[in-house]
């Protein structure tokens, strides 16, 4: 039996039980959500996000919209009278990073998809208290005002593609036409967009068809949450973990 | 001044100019110059200090008597009552802007979305990390009796995490996040605090080697197991795949499920080591000189050592309790959270306890007062968390201000407070002062200050509970009874309290800065001692 004397007069052991004691926990909580099959569920409509959707997340995550808002409903009879079914693991399976967020200082966002119009959305960023007012969210008139950066817009889902987000080759090469495709319903490239991603609404977000704004992509995004997967076709009883 | 510091410094530069010129986006660009920057003034330190910081090295050389590195310790006292002001008023601004949100200006960089991440790094990494530095130097050297390894090295450490602070804050204004809570900057400032981490490790362990103590005291145990843990988390936290290298955007290497255990394992050991480990190391150096009693229980230490460092890294699992996250993986974090109470309380008992003999001390130093208010607060918070890991209780609490509250209890109790012991301890240490200017001000800091953190918890537990309550409220139909927007409206005066509360808090760290510049300056407060009876009764 090892006396604690010892260890205390070993810096390197000391280091070296350390490390031990406290790798363990990770392991064995971590590690099998990469290889347990049940982790993710299986179900139909999962797609990877359209380069306008991904964008509209990368400026949802620059604004830190995710310290109020969660996207996660949980499995409570309040919450999924609330805000809609149930969210799945498969949801969130190409979201790099996860937006499940900590905090409800807003409602959650989880299948916010399809839950307003646009017009109420852009009115909600230009100014939030002229739809709901008691709320205390920040305004984003900058949104509708700031062009959409879309250089180098394939880059970011080659990115994706390396770490396991299954984009074509084709999507990326595509992917600046799609992303301006999208904000404009009378584009040439609109059925091939749909076809690359099945379900994406293409419509002129923002109301503006002068410029491909941020507002576009962070309202495309926005009405995309939550509707991908079928839930008609989805069995609660075939994926309990 | 040699090679090993001219190599580094132009090296760092060269990367910044590099990074700028090739910039793909705004952040980088203003990055990469802070980067040169930095080298350059890096090198003018380097220049100015070279002669004093030779000259000590040598003498510690020869020296029968350790020469502490005390310079470092006196930086770190300014920058830690720095940070600390400057993460309390970012705090009370969010505070402010949540109960009147017109004062977000609707402008990108003051909008609550960034400047809430800048007040939780400010406050943890900066305020918590710059005391956390400065303390472990200065506890490791004394405890060791001898002095801190390496002749730059540990200059590099301190500036090098200065460095990050400025990054990660300037990048949060700019837009630049990986949105992972506490755990916000991107891959190139990750990277860069790697370095510095791992400097920080070599600088440690070396002065635990050149040790004249027989034993590794106590809280060099608890700081040891914070540097290499944290090492661990962010390492495996972080991994993510950058679009450019010349860009500050990356995407994580996880998704989904994964991804959030990841962040989740990390998030809740950030509070198990970085602010609970490594402030007990804090709590087992300066309460026990603080009292001048020697630590309670030398066996309770060792159990509640191993068995906080064990438990603490199963406990993330319950920051996703009914989600996604398979309920296996669920159950165990609760129980392990449930579990880490024991092992909690043992720490509160030894810091408490090491008052046997000594609690009249109470009346008359409210250093002392400070830094067991400090524990108490931390037996309090180990208990509430655990409570709250519970599933039923969680299903309440998750998402609302309770667990505002709960952190903040913590953080403004525990590790404010004994911060701050910490830092009054210090001052008259290292500006080698006979007293601190005022102790009256200590007593004032103190009671302004616990006010403070009254108000502001006890308004998140009502308004917790109440919106968490309102969420599930059901009408005598069977419906919903509130929508959300009337849960938001019902939380304004407690947003107001809060505010206060925290205000308060920012005041009393103004005081304490105020008390560290004057002595600092050398001024002593005429000022009536604790402890002497009044001559002007009766």
């Amino acid at each position: 039996m090892i006396r604690h004397a010892t260890i205390e007069r070993n810096s390197i052991l000391m280091l070296v039980l350390v490390l031990i004691v406290v790798a363990i926990g990770g392991l064995v909580e971590i590690v099998p959500l990469f290889y347990l099959k049940s982790t993710i569920e299986k179900v139909q409509g999962m797609r990877p996000y359209t380069p306008l959707e991904l964008a509209g997340r990368n400026i949802y995550i620059r604004e830190g919209c995710y310290v109020c808002h969660s996207q996660m409903v949980r499995s409570l009879r309040d919450e999924v009278e609330r805000y809609g079914h149930f969210s799945l693991a498969a949801e969130s399976m190409y979201d790099h990073p996860f937006q499940w967020g900590s905090k409800r200082t807003g409602p959650d966002l989880a299948r916010v998809g399809g839950k307003y119009s646009d017009e109420w959305h852009r009115a909600h960023m230009e100014d939030p208290r002229s739809i709901v007012p008691e709320s205390v969210m920040p305004g984003y008139p900058f949104l509708a005002q700031t062009a959409l950066k879309t250089r180098g817009i394939g880059d970011h889902l080659s990115a994706n593609k390396a770490i396991g987000v299954p984009y074509s080759d084709e999507m990326i090469e595509s992917a600046l036409a799609d992303a301006t495709a999208q904000a404009n319903p009378d584009a040439d490239g609109v059925d091939a967009l749909v076809e690359r991603y099945p379900g994406a609404k293409v419509r002129d977000f923002d109301g503006n068809p002068a410029m491909v704004s941020e507002l576009d992509a962070v309202i495309a995004y926005l009405q995309v949450l939550g509707t991908m997967v079928d839930f008609d076709a989805f069995k609660v009883e075939e994926n309990l973990r | 001044m040699s090679w090993l510091v001219a190599l580094p410094v132009g090296l760092i530069g060269f990367v910044g100019l590099l990074a700028a010129s090739r910039a793909v986006d705004t952040g980088i660009y203003a990055h990469g110059f802070v980067f040169f920057i930095a080298a350059v003034l890096a090198g003018f330190f380097a220049i100015r200090k070279n002669e004093e910081i030779t000259r000590e090295w040598q003498a510690s050389k020869t020296s029968q008597e350790p020469v502490y590195n005390d310079a470092i310790i006196k930086v770190g006292v300014i920058a830690s009552t720095f940070w600390g002001v400057v993460g309390f008023v970012v705090g009370l601004v969010i505070a402010l802007q949540l109960a009147y949100p017109a004062l977000n200006f609707d402008l990108p960089w003051t909008n609550f979305g960034r400047l809430r991440p800048l007040h939780t790094s400010a406050v943890i990494f900066a305020f918590g990390g710059t005391v956390l530095l400065t303390t472990s130097f200065h506890v490791v050297q004394r405890t060791c009796r001898a002095r801190l390894a390496g002749l730059w090295a540990p200059w590099f450490v301190f500036w090098g995490y200065q460095l990050f602070i400025v990054l990660a804050a300037t990048g949060y204004i700019f837009g630049i996040t990986q949105s992972k809570e506490y755990a916000e900057p991107e891959w190139y400032v990750d990277l860069w605090l790697t370095i510095v981490w791992v400097v920080y490790l070599l600088v440690f362990l070396g002065t635990l080697m050149r040790r004249k103590e027989p034993h590794i005291y106590v809280a060099n145990w608890f700081y040891l197991a914070f540097i290499v843990t944290i090492a661990m988390l962010h390492i495996v936290n972080n991994l993510a795949m950058p679009v450019s290298i010349f860009g500050a955007k990356s995407y994580q290497l996880f998704s989904g499920v994964q991804d959030a255990l990841t962040q989740w394992w990390y998030g809740h050991n950030a509070v198990g080591f970085f602010l609970t480990a490594g402030f007990l190391g804090i709590m087992y150096y300066y309460v026990p000189k603080q009292a001048e009693r020697p630590v309670y229980s030398y066996r309770l230490s060792i159990v509640h050592f191993w068995a906080l460092i064990f438990l603490y890294i199963w406990a993330g699992p319950h920051h996703l309790h009914y989600t996604a996250l398979p309920d296996w993986a669920q159950t165990l974090g609760m129980t392990f959270s449930i579990m880490l109470w024991m092992p909690s309380w043992g720490g509160m008992i030894n810091g408490l306890m090491t008052l046997s003999g000594a609690w009249d001390k109470l009346r008359t130093d409210p250093i002392l007062r400070m830094m067991v208010l400090s524990v108490a607060f931390y037996g309090m918070s180990t208990f509430e968390g655990p409570l709250m890991s519970i599933k039923a209780v969680n299903s309440l609490s998750h998402y609302t201000d309770w667990t505002i509250g709960h952190v903040h209890s913590g953080a403004l109790g525990w590790v404010g407070f004994v911060s701050f012991g910490a830092l009054y301890f210090l001052a008259p240490v290292v500006w080698k002062r006979q007293r601190l200017y005022s102790l009256r001000l200590v007593s004032l800091h103190f009671w302004i200050s616990t006010l403070g953190i009254v108000l502001y918890v006890a308004a998140m537990w009502v308004s917790g509970i109440l919106q968490g309550l309102m969420w599930r409220a059901y009408d005598s139909l069977g419906f919903l009874e509130y929508s959300f927007a009337e849960t938001v409206e019902a939380m304004h005066p407690f947003y107001l309290i809060r505010a206060l509360g925290g205000g308060l808090f920012v005041l009393g760290s103004l005081i304490m800065a105020y008390n560290i510049w004057r002595t600092a300056r050398g001024d002593i407060r005429q000022e009536a001692p604790y402890g002497v009876p009044s001559v002007a009764g009766a």
